[in-house]
Protein backbone atom coordinates (compact mmCIF):
# COMPACT_ATOMS: atom_id res chain seq x y z
CA UNK A 1 0.00 0.00 0.00
CA UNK A 2 1.03 3.59 -0.54
CA UNK A 3 3.18 4.80 2.38
CA UNK A 4 1.26 8.08 2.59
CA UNK A 5 -2.09 6.33 2.78
CA UNK A 6 -0.71 3.85 5.28
CA UNK A 7 -0.27 6.73 7.72
CA UNK A 8 -4.04 7.19 7.66
CA UNK A 9 -4.86 3.54 8.29
CA UNK A 10 -4.65 3.87 12.10
CA UNK A 11 -7.21 6.67 11.98
CA UNK A 12 -9.60 4.43 10.08
CA UNK A 13 -9.09 1.60 12.55
CA UNK A 14 -9.49 4.05 15.42
CA UNK A 15 -12.80 5.20 13.93
CA UNK A 16 -13.99 1.61 13.69
CA UNK A 17 -13.02 0.90 17.30
CA UNK A 18 -14.70 4.09 18.53
CA UNK A 19 -17.91 3.12 16.71
CA UNK A 20 -17.81 -0.36 18.22
CA UNK A 21 -17.27 1.05 21.73
CA UNK A 22 -20.18 3.46 21.31
CA UNK A 23 -22.51 0.73 20.02
CA UNK A 24 -21.49 -1.66 22.80
CA UNK A 25 -22.13 1.02 25.43
CA UNK A 26 -25.59 2.01 24.26
CA UNK A 27 -26.65 -1.39 22.96
CA UNK A 28 -25.31 -3.26 25.97
CA UNK A 29 -27.16 -1.07 28.40
CA UNK A 30 -30.32 -1.23 26.30
CA UNK A 31 -30.29 -5.02 26.13
CA UNK A 32 -29.22 -5.74 29.70
CA UNK A 33 -31.62 -3.43 31.45
CA UNK A 34 -35.35 -4.16 31.50
CA UNK A 35 -37.15 -1.44 29.52
CA UNK A 36 -40.49 -0.31 30.91
CA UNK A 37 -41.55 2.71 28.89
CA UNK A 38 -44.88 4.34 29.65
CA UNK A 39 -46.65 7.39 28.31
CA UNK A 40 -45.54 9.76 31.06
CA UNK A 41 -41.98 8.58 30.98
CA UNK A 42 -41.49 8.97 27.26
CA UNK A 43 -43.24 12.30 26.81
CA UNK A 44 -41.09 15.39 26.24
CA UNK A 45 -39.95 17.06 29.43
CA UNK A 46 -41.53 20.39 30.18
CA UNK A 47 -41.38 21.12 33.92
CA UNK A 48 -44.11 18.68 34.83
CA UNK A 49 -46.68 19.86 32.28
CA UNK A 50 -47.68 17.92 29.26
CA UNK A 51 -45.82 19.52 26.38
CA UNK A 52 -47.97 22.41 25.12
CA UNK A 53 -46.99 22.17 21.49
CA UNK A 54 -44.41 20.73 19.17
CA UNK A 55 -40.87 21.85 19.91
CA UNK A 56 -40.07 22.64 16.28
CA UNK A 57 -41.15 26.25 16.59
CA UNK A 58 -39.88 29.46 15.05
CA UNK A 59 -36.61 30.63 16.49
CA UNK A 60 -34.59 33.81 16.46
CA UNK A 61 -33.20 34.69 13.04
CA UNK A 62 -29.96 35.88 14.62
CA UNK A 63 -28.80 32.29 15.00
CA UNK A 64 -29.05 32.06 11.24
CA UNK A 65 -27.08 35.28 10.88
CA UNK A 66 -24.33 33.95 13.11
CA UNK A 67 -24.14 30.82 10.98
CA UNK A 68 -23.76 32.91 7.82
CA UNK A 69 -21.02 35.03 9.36
CA UNK A 70 -19.32 31.87 10.49
CA UNK A 71 -19.27 30.49 6.96
CA UNK A 72 -17.56 33.64 5.69
CA UNK A 73 -14.85 33.56 8.30
CA UNK A 74 -14.37 29.83 8.23
CA UNK A 75 -13.82 29.98 4.50
CA UNK A 76 -11.30 32.70 5.17
CA UNK A 77 -9.47 30.38 7.53
CA UNK A 78 -9.62 27.65 4.89
CA UNK A 79 -7.84 30.02 2.49
CA UNK A 80 -5.28 30.91 5.14
CA UNK A 81 -4.18 27.33 5.82
CA UNK A 82 -2.36 26.64 2.52
CA UNK A 83 -1.00 30.19 2.54
CA UNK A 84 0.49 29.70 6.00
CA UNK A 85 2.05 26.36 5.13
CA UNK A 86 3.84 27.77 2.11
CA UNK A 87 4.56 31.11 3.73
CA UNK A 88 8.35 30.67 3.58
CA UNK A 89 8.32 30.07 -0.17
CA UNK A 90 5.96 32.70 -1.53
CA UNK A 91 7.93 35.77 -0.48
CA UNK A 92 6.81 39.36 -0.23
CA UNK A 93 4.26 39.09 -3.00
CA UNK A 94 2.51 36.23 -1.23
CA UNK A 95 2.51 38.14 2.03
CA UNK A 96 1.03 41.32 0.59
CA UNK A 97 -1.61 39.59 -1.50
CA UNK A 98 -2.93 37.91 1.63
CA UNK A 99 -2.84 41.23 3.49
CA UNK A 100 -4.98 42.75 0.73
CA UNK A 101 -7.36 39.78 0.88
CA UNK A 102 -7.68 40.10 4.65
CA UNK A 103 -8.07 43.86 4.25
CA UNK A 104 -11.09 43.38 2.01
CA UNK A 105 -12.62 40.98 4.52
CA UNK A 106 -11.89 43.39 7.33
CA UNK A 107 -13.84 46.08 5.51
CA UNK A 108 -16.73 43.63 5.29
CA UNK A 109 -16.35 42.88 8.97
CA UNK A 110 -16.43 46.59 9.87
CA UNK A 111 -19.56 46.93 7.76
CA UNK A 112 -21.26 44.08 9.64
CA UNK A 113 -20.24 45.60 12.93
CA UNK A 114 -21.55 49.05 12.05
CA UNK A 115 -24.77 47.58 10.68
CA UNK A 116 -25.32 45.92 14.04
CA UNK A 117 -25.17 42.33 12.80
CA UNK A 118 -23.04 41.46 15.80
CA UNK A 119 -25.37 43.00 18.36
CA UNK A 120 -27.27 40.55 20.52
CA UNK A 121 -29.83 42.49 22.50
CA UNK B 1 7.28 -4.62 18.76
CA UNK B 2 5.69 -4.08 15.35
CA UNK B 3 8.09 -6.66 13.88
CA UNK B 4 7.04 -9.21 16.48
CA UNK B 5 3.45 -9.13 15.31
CA UNK B 6 4.24 -9.06 11.60
CA UNK B 7 6.53 -12.08 12.07
CA UNK B 8 3.92 -13.89 14.10
CA UNK B 9 0.80 -13.14 12.06
CA UNK B 10 2.06 -12.15 8.63
CA UNK B 11 2.40 -8.68 7.16
CA UNK B 12 -1.20 -7.41 6.92
CA UNK B 13 -2.77 -9.04 9.94
CA UNK B 14 0.27 -8.31 12.09
CA UNK B 15 0.17 -4.60 11.22
CA UNK B 16 -3.53 -4.50 11.97
CA UNK B 17 -3.17 -6.19 15.35
CA UNK B 18 -0.34 -3.85 16.22
CA UNK B 19 -2.46 -0.81 15.33
CA UNK B 20 -5.41 -2.09 17.35
CA UNK B 21 -3.18 -2.64 20.36
CA UNK B 22 -1.79 0.87 20.13
CA UNK B 23 -5.31 2.29 19.89
CA UNK B 24 -6.42 0.36 22.95
CA UNK B 25 -3.41 1.70 24.82
CA UNK B 26 -4.71 5.19 24.04
CA UNK B 27 -8.44 4.58 24.53
CA UNK B 28 -8.36 2.68 27.83
CA UNK B 29 -6.26 5.25 29.76
CA UNK B 30 -8.28 8.01 28.13
CA UNK B 31 -11.58 6.65 29.41
CA UNK B 32 -10.02 6.05 32.80
CA UNK B 33 -8.71 9.61 32.69
CA UNK B 34 -12.18 10.89 31.87
CA UNK B 35 -13.64 8.97 34.80
CA UNK B 36 -11.08 10.37 37.19
CA UNK B 37 -11.42 13.84 35.72
CA UNK B 38 -15.01 13.83 36.95
CA UNK B 39 -13.72 12.69 40.33
CA UNK B 40 -11.02 15.39 40.33
CA UNK B 41 -13.61 17.97 39.35
CA UNK B 42 -15.84 17.12 42.27
CA UNK B 43 -12.92 16.99 44.67
CA UNK B 44 -11.47 20.30 43.46
CA UNK B 45 -14.85 22.00 43.48
CA UNK B 46 -15.45 20.59 46.93
CA UNK B 47 -12.15 21.86 48.24
CA UNK B 48 -12.74 25.30 46.74
CA UNK B 49 -16.16 25.48 48.36
CA UNK B 50 -14.92 24.11 51.70
CA UNK B 51 -16.66 20.78 51.23
CA UNK B 52 -15.17 17.32 51.12
CA UNK B 53 -16.40 16.15 47.75
CA UNK B 54 -17.00 12.43 47.17
CA UNK B 55 -15.49 10.53 50.10
CA UNK B 56 -17.79 7.62 50.83
CA UNK B 57 -17.35 5.07 48.04
CA UNK B 58 -13.94 3.49 48.53
CA UNK B 59 -10.90 5.13 50.14
CA UNK B 60 -11.12 8.90 49.62
CA UNK B 61 -14.10 8.21 47.37
CA UNK B 62 -11.74 6.85 44.74
CA UNK B 63 -14.20 4.32 43.33
CA UNK B 64 -16.93 6.95 42.99
CA UNK B 65 -16.52 7.32 39.17
CA UNK B 66 -16.74 3.56 38.80
CA UNK B 67 -19.93 3.47 40.84
CA UNK B 68 -21.37 6.31 38.76
CA UNK B 69 -20.53 4.46 35.58
CA UNK B 70 -22.13 1.22 36.73
CA UNK B 71 -25.21 3.07 37.87
CA UNK B 72 -25.58 4.81 34.52
CA UNK B 73 -25.15 1.54 32.68
CA UNK B 74 -27.98 -0.11 34.58
CA UNK B 75 -30.46 2.70 34.06
CA UNK B 76 -33.32 2.47 31.61
CA UNK B 77 -32.69 4.06 28.21
CA UNK B 78 -35.62 6.40 27.73
CA UNK B 79 -36.37 7.40 24.15
CA UNK B 80 -39.14 10.01 23.94
CA UNK B 81 -42.12 9.09 21.75
CA UNK B 82 -41.92 12.32 19.78
CA UNK B 83 -38.21 12.00 19.13
CA UNK B 84 -36.59 11.06 15.85
CA UNK B 85 -35.33 7.84 17.33
CA UNK B 86 -32.40 7.06 15.08
CA UNK B 87 -30.91 10.56 15.22
CA UNK B 88 -31.66 10.70 18.93
CA UNK B 89 -29.43 7.69 19.59
CA UNK B 90 -26.89 8.64 16.95
CA UNK B 91 -26.15 12.06 18.48
CA UNK B 92 -24.43 10.94 21.71
CA UNK B 93 -22.60 8.20 19.84
CA UNK B 94 -21.31 10.77 17.37
CA UNK B 95 -20.13 13.10 20.13
CA UNK B 96 -18.33 10.24 21.81
CA UNK B 97 -16.76 8.89 18.62
CA UNK B 98 -15.46 12.29 17.57
CA UNK B 99 -14.01 12.92 21.01
CA UNK B 100 -12.10 9.65 20.70
CA UNK B 101 -10.84 9.69 17.13
CA UNK B 102 -9.30 13.13 17.48
CA UNK B 103 -6.64 11.54 19.69
CA UNK B 104 -5.21 9.64 16.74
CA UNK B 105 -2.89 12.47 15.74
CA UNK B 106 -1.79 13.82 19.13
CA UNK B 107 1.91 13.15 19.73
CA UNK B 108 2.30 11.88 23.28
CA UNK B 109 6.07 11.80 23.11
CA UNK B 110 8.80 11.93 20.49
CA UNK B 111 7.39 9.83 17.63
CA UNK B 112 4.49 8.85 19.86
CA UNK B 113 1.55 9.79 17.68
CA UNK B 114 -0.67 6.93 16.56
CA UNK B 115 -0.92 8.40 13.06
CA UNK B 116 1.82 10.93 12.38
CA UNK B 117 -0.09 12.45 9.48
CA UNK B 118 1.02 15.60 7.69
CA UNK B 119 -2.33 17.33 8.17
CA UNK B 120 -2.52 16.93 11.95
CA UNK B 121 -3.70 20.44 12.77
CA UNK B 122 -6.24 20.41 9.96
CA UNK B 123 -7.52 17.03 11.15
CA UNK B 124 -8.00 18.29 14.70
CA UNK B 125 -9.71 21.43 13.43
CA UNK B 126 -12.03 19.36 11.27
CA UNK B 127 -12.92 16.90 14.02
CA UNK B 128 -13.59 19.61 16.57
CA UNK B 129 -15.78 21.40 14.01
CA UNK B 130 -17.84 18.26 13.56
CA UNK B 131 -18.50 18.22 17.29
CA UNK B 132 -21.29 20.72 16.81
CA UNK B 133 -23.30 18.13 14.84
CA UNK B 134 -23.73 15.88 17.84
CA UNK B 135 -25.28 18.73 19.78
CA UNK B 136 -27.49 20.01 16.97
CA UNK B 137 -28.72 16.50 16.25
CA UNK B 138 -29.46 15.90 19.92
CA UNK B 139 -31.38 19.14 20.25
CA UNK B 140 -33.38 18.59 17.10
CA UNK B 141 -34.11 14.91 17.56
CA UNK B 142 -35.23 15.28 21.18
CA UNK B 143 -38.23 17.33 20.09
CA UNK B 144 -38.21 19.15 23.40
CA UNK B 145 -38.12 22.91 23.80
CA UNK B 146 -35.28 22.98 26.28
CA UNK B 147 -33.16 20.70 24.19
CA UNK B 148 -33.90 22.68 21.06
CA UNK B 149 -33.01 26.05 22.59
CA UNK B 150 -29.94 24.61 24.25
CA UNK B 151 -28.63 23.13 21.03
CA UNK B 152 -29.25 26.36 19.12
CA UNK B 153 -27.32 28.33 21.68
CA UNK B 154 -24.59 25.79 21.76
CA UNK B 155 -24.22 25.69 18.00
CA UNK B 156 -24.04 29.47 17.72
CA UNK B 157 -21.54 29.62 20.54
CA UNK B 158 -19.25 26.88 19.26
CA UNK B 159 -19.34 28.28 15.77
CA UNK B 160 -18.47 31.76 17.00
CA UNK B 161 -15.45 30.67 18.95
CA UNK B 162 -14.29 28.30 16.29
CA UNK B 163 -13.49 31.24 14.05
CA UNK B 164 -10.93 32.65 16.46
CA UNK B 165 -9.58 29.16 17.10
CA UNK B 166 -9.02 28.91 13.36
CA UNK B 167 -7.06 32.16 13.28
CA UNK B 168 -4.98 31.10 16.27
CA UNK B 169 -4.13 27.82 14.53
CA UNK B 170 -3.06 29.67 11.40
CA UNK B 171 -0.83 32.01 13.41
CA UNK B 172 0.89 29.01 15.00
CA UNK B 173 1.09 27.39 11.62
CA UNK B 174 2.96 30.42 10.27
CA UNK B 175 5.69 29.91 12.85
CA UNK B 176 5.97 26.20 12.08
CA UNK B 177 5.39 25.93 8.35
CA UNK B 178 3.89 22.46 8.71
CA UNK B 179 0.56 20.99 9.73
CA UNK B 180 2.23 18.00 11.35
CA UNK B 181 1.83 18.14 15.12
CA UNK B 182 5.23 16.57 15.78
CA UNK B 183 6.75 19.32 13.65
CA UNK B 184 4.93 21.86 15.80
CA UNK B 185 6.68 20.50 18.86
CA UNK B 186 10.02 20.28 17.08
CA UNK B 187 9.72 23.92 16.02
CA UNK B 188 9.27 24.82 19.67
CA UNK B 189 12.30 22.73 20.55
CA UNK B 190 14.39 24.81 18.15
CA UNK B 191 13.11 28.22 19.26
CA UNK B 192 10.93 28.71 22.35
CA UNK B 193 7.59 27.42 23.51
CA UNK B 194 4.99 29.36 21.58
CA UNK B 195 3.36 30.59 24.75
CA UNK B 196 6.24 33.08 25.05
CA UNK B 197 5.82 34.99 21.78
CA UNK B 198 2.11 34.20 21.49
CA UNK B 199 0.86 34.73 25.04
CA UNK B 200 -2.28 36.63 23.94
CA UNK B 201 -3.11 33.84 21.51
CA UNK B 202 -2.67 31.31 24.29
CA UNK B 203 -5.21 33.18 26.39
CA UNK B 204 -7.63 33.44 23.47
CA UNK B 205 -7.24 29.76 22.69
CA UNK B 206 -7.75 28.76 26.29
CA UNK B 207 -10.92 30.83 26.69
CA UNK B 208 -12.19 29.63 23.31
CA UNK B 209 -11.48 26.12 24.49
CA UNK B 210 -13.74 26.72 27.46
CA UNK B 211 -16.44 27.96 25.11
CA UNK B 212 -15.98 25.08 22.66
CA UNK B 213 -16.34 22.49 25.37
CA UNK B 214 -19.36 24.31 26.84
CA UNK B 215 -17.62 24.75 30.17
CA UNK B 216 -18.34 27.41 32.71
CA UNK B 217 -18.36 30.40 32.45
CA UNK B 218 -19.72 29.63 28.96
CA UNK B 219 -22.06 26.77 29.79
CA UNK B 220 -25.18 28.56 28.54
CA UNK B 221 -26.21 25.58 26.41
CA UNK B 222 -26.75 23.69 29.63
CA UNK B 223 -27.64 26.65 31.84
CA UNK B 224 -29.31 24.72 34.65
CA UNK B 225 -31.28 27.67 35.94
CA UNK B 226 -33.10 28.26 32.66
CA UNK B 227 -32.71 25.32 30.30
CA UNK B 228 -32.43 22.55 32.90
CA UNK B 229 -29.75 20.64 31.00
CA UNK B 230 -30.04 22.09 27.51
CA UNK B 231 -29.61 19.61 24.69
CA UNK B 232 -29.09 16.72 27.14
CA UNK B 233 -32.42 17.12 28.86
CA UNK B 234 -34.11 14.08 27.30
CA UNK B 235 -31.15 11.75 27.62
CA UNK B 236 -30.74 9.03 30.17
CA UNK B 237 -28.56 6.02 30.94
CA UNK B 238 -25.76 5.31 28.48
CA UNK B 239 -26.92 7.83 25.89
CA UNK B 240 -26.40 10.49 28.54
CA UNK B 241 -23.17 8.87 29.68
CA UNK B 242 -21.72 9.03 26.17
CA UNK B 243 -22.44 12.75 25.99
CA UNK B 244 -20.81 13.13 29.35
CA UNK B 245 -17.77 11.07 28.40
CA UNK B 246 -17.49 12.91 25.11
CA UNK B 247 -17.55 16.30 26.79
CA UNK B 248 -14.88 15.39 29.28
CA UNK B 249 -12.76 13.69 26.65
CA UNK B 250 -13.07 16.90 24.66
CA UNK B 251 -11.81 18.85 27.65
CA UNK B 252 -8.77 16.62 27.86
CA UNK B 253 -8.33 16.88 24.10
CA UNK B 254 -8.49 20.66 24.26
CA UNK B 255 -5.83 20.61 26.97
CA UNK B 256 -3.77 18.30 24.80
CA UNK B 257 -4.07 20.70 21.87
CA UNK B 258 -3.06 23.65 24.04
CA UNK B 259 -0.12 21.67 25.35
CA UNK B 260 1.03 20.69 21.87
CA UNK B 261 0.57 24.09 20.29
CA UNK B 262 1.73 26.42 23.05
CA UNK B 263 3.47 24.51 25.82
CA UNK B 264 5.95 22.48 23.85
CA UNK B 265 4.10 19.15 23.91
CA UNK B 266 6.37 16.48 25.31
CA UNK B 267 9.38 18.82 25.82
CA UNK B 268 10.71 19.11 29.33
CA UNK B 269 11.00 22.68 30.66
CA UNK B 270 14.49 24.24 30.63
CA UNK B 271 15.70 21.32 28.54
CA UNK B 272 15.85 19.00 31.56
CA UNK B 273 17.48 15.75 30.49
CA UNK B 274 15.63 12.50 30.93
CA UNK B 275 16.81 10.46 33.92
CA UNK B 276 18.19 6.96 33.18
CA UNK B 277 17.83 7.66 29.44
CA UNK B 278 14.07 7.07 29.56
CA UNK B 279 13.44 9.65 26.86
CA UNK B 280 9.97 8.50 25.84
CA UNK B 281 8.63 8.10 29.37
CA UNK B 282 10.09 11.47 30.29
CA UNK B 283 8.34 13.04 27.31
CA UNK B 284 5.08 11.31 28.16
CA UNK B 285 5.38 12.46 31.77
CA UNK B 286 5.76 16.12 30.81
CA UNK B 287 3.00 15.92 28.24
CA UNK B 288 0.58 14.51 30.81
CA UNK B 289 1.76 16.91 33.50
CA UNK B 290 1.05 19.90 31.26
CA UNK B 291 -2.37 18.50 30.37
CA UNK B 292 -3.12 18.07 34.07
CA UNK B 293 -2.21 21.70 34.78
CA UNK B 294 -4.44 22.89 31.93
CA UNK B 295 -7.31 20.72 33.17
CA UNK B 296 -6.91 22.07 36.68
CA UNK B 297 -7.34 25.49 35.12
CA UNK B 298 -10.67 24.35 33.62
CA UNK B 299 -11.87 23.25 37.06
CA UNK B 300 -10.55 26.35 38.77
CA UNK B 301 -12.38 28.58 36.30
CA UNK B 302 -15.55 26.66 36.98
CA UNK B 303 -15.25 27.25 40.71
CA UNK B 304 -14.40 30.93 40.31
CA UNK B 305 -16.38 32.64 37.56
CA UNK B 306 -20.12 33.25 37.28
CA UNK B 307 -21.90 32.36 34.08
CA UNK B 308 -21.76 34.81 31.17
CA UNK B 309 -24.87 36.33 29.68
CA UNK B 310 -25.51 35.27 26.11
CA UNK B 311 -24.96 38.70 24.56
CA UNK B 312 -21.72 39.06 26.51
CA UNK B 313 -20.62 35.71 25.22
CA UNK B 314 -21.29 36.63 21.62
CA UNK B 315 -19.66 40.01 22.04
CA UNK B 316 -16.52 38.47 23.46
CA UNK B 317 -16.29 36.03 20.58
CA UNK B 318 -17.07 38.31 17.66
CA UNK B 319 -15.97 41.73 18.83
CA UNK B 320 -12.91 40.97 20.93
CA UNK B 321 -11.39 37.62 20.03
CA UNK B 322 -12.03 37.66 16.30
CA UNK B 323 -10.55 41.11 15.53
CA UNK B 324 -7.68 40.56 17.89
CA UNK B 325 -6.70 37.15 16.58
CA UNK B 326 -6.95 38.48 13.03
CA UNK B 327 -4.71 41.40 13.95
CA UNK B 328 -2.25 39.09 15.66
CA UNK B 329 -2.19 36.81 12.64
CA UNK B 330 -1.22 39.67 10.33
CA UNK B 331 1.29 40.92 12.88
CA UNK B 332 2.90 37.48 13.12
CA UNK B 333 3.08 37.18 9.36
CA UNK B 334 4.59 40.66 9.07
CA UNK B 335 7.21 40.04 11.74
CA UNK B 336 8.15 36.71 10.17
CA UNK B 337 8.33 38.23 6.70
CA UNK B 338 10.43 41.25 7.58
CA UNK B 339 12.69 40.01 10.36
CA UNK B 340 12.83 36.29 9.61
CA UNK B 341 12.49 35.68 13.34
CA UNK B 342 11.60 32.13 14.42
CA UNK B 343 11.84 31.00 10.83
CA UNK B 344 13.99 27.97 10.32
Amino acid sequence: MDALLLEYLPILVFLAIAIVVAIVCIGGSYLVVKQKPDLEKTSAYECGFDAFEDARVKFDVRYYLVAILFIIFDLEVAFLFPWAVSFGKIGLFGFWSMVVFLGVLTIGFIYEWRKGALEWE
Amino acid sequence: MAEFFTNLLGQDLGTLVWIVLRILVIVAPLLLGVAYLTYAERKVLGAMQLRKGPNVVGPFGLTQPLADGIKLFFKETIIPTDANKFVFVLAPALTFILALVAWAVIPFFEGGALANVNVGILYLFAISSLGVYGIIMAGWASNSKYAFLGSLRSAAQMVSYEVSIGFVLVAILLCVGSLNLSDVVHAQEKSVWFIVPHLPLFIIFYVSGLAETNRLPFDLPEGESELVAGYMVEYSAMTFALFFLGEYANMILMSGMITTLFLGGWLAPFGLAAPFGLVKLWGLFWFLAKIAVMLFGFLWVRATFPRYRYDQLMRLGWKVFLPFSLFWLVLTAGVLEYTGWMRS
